[in-house]
């Protein structure tokens, strides 16, 4: 894998460039935006940066699943949560400078441990024996490093981790109906089909004979 | 022209940098979006970026497939958590017609 060669190829490096440039530019405007709907609209920008990041590093499945999921899914859910609450952008902006000193100092801090820790440990380790001597998961030499990345996630994701698949795919489907439990109600005044209590209805039930005498009219209380 | 500028190609530490500084716009919006919980959801959203951004960094660089792995998980709890937290966003504007974070404090007593 020469994905970190030195002298990496030109475009490779501009794209990267670019790519992490957007991405932290709309980042900040995720943050900075006055309407929630430019907020939303900027994380799509994100995440499209980020998949072009993932492709760079050579992640090809994880970048599709990036633009598929959270590009078509999330995002588009977000959209949609914002567009149906009406909310005052006067109102929501307030406070916003009481808390920014504050939060950007912290920001700051954080900032910049973060990255002395990352330069700082990559300057005192070397990658090759790190990967050698702790990291003891699944090297790529091991799945083949001829095969393609999907090939190759779907092996380790089915071969070792496969309980922890199941119990992905089990969250999933305790979010999908809490969702729907949390956001259900019951109108008042609905007048639904009950097919089951129809088709239980005994047959005595749904034919009447009636003989009424002549000038009598019928009894009706079905 | 780059031939000797070795900051001007892509290593892991630029990668980690990038994650850095997602992160860190990611906890800056948490403080500074306080008067509406979606700009929290999506600060949250940024920082599970920038957790991504670093394991498929790291993933590629010692060429390691579990960070791809792992990677996957967390997109399925990070579309689960952002599914749940809307719907909890839609509940809470439907109950008191607002959705700034001072609002809800019901449970401070």
């Amino acid at each position: 894998m020469e994905l970190f060669a030195n002298p990496a190829p030109i475009l490779t490096a501009l794209a990267f460039w670019v790519l992490s440039g957007v991405l932290v530019g709309s980042a900040l405007a995720v943050v900075l935006a006055r309407a929630p709907v430019h907020s939303v609209l900027f994380l799509i920008l994100c995440f499209f940066n980020a998949a072009g990041l993932f492709l760079l590093l050579g992640a090809e499945f994880l970048a599709m699943i990036l633009v598929v999921v959270y590009v078509g899914a999330v995002a588009v859910l977000f959209l949609f949560v914002v567009m149906m609450l009406d909310m005052e952008l006067v109102a929501l902006r307030e406070g916003f400078l009481r808390h920014l000193p504050l939060g950007a100092l912290l920001a700051l801090v954080l900032l910049a441990e973060l990255i002395l820790t990352a330069i700082g440990w990559h300057a005192a380790q070397d990658l090759r024996f790190v990967s050698a001597t702790v990291a003891t998961a699944v090297p790529f030499a091991e799945v083949g490093a001829e095969v393609s990345n999907i090939k190759m996630l779907g092996a380790v994701l089915y071969d070792d981790y496969f309980l922890l698949f199941q119990a992905s795919g089990l969250v999933l489907l305790v979010a999908m109906i809490g969702a729907i439990v949390l956001t259900h109600r019951t109108r008042p005044g609905v007048r639904r089909q009950e097919i089951a209590e129809q088709v239980l209805r005994p047959a005595e039930a749904r034919i009447h004979a009636n003989n009424p005498p002549i000038g009598g009219g019928v009894d009706w209380d079905v | 022209m780059f031939e000797n500028a070795h900051w001007f190609f892509p290593s892991l530490t630029h990668y980690l940098v990038v994650a850095a500084l997602l992160f860190t716009l990611g906890a800056f919006g948490l403080f500074v979006g306080r008067k509406n919980i979606i700009v929290l959801l999506m600060a949250i959203e940024l920082i599970l970026l920038a957790v991504n951004i670093n394991l498929v960094a790291f993933s590629a660089a010692l060429e390691d497939a579990v960070g791809q792995v792992l990677v996957m998980f967390i997109l399925t709890v990070a579309a689960a958590e952002a599914a749940i937290g809307l719907a909890i966003l839609v509940v809470f504007f439907r109950l008191r017609g607002s959705i700034e974070v001072q609002d809800v404090d019901s449970l401070k007593g």
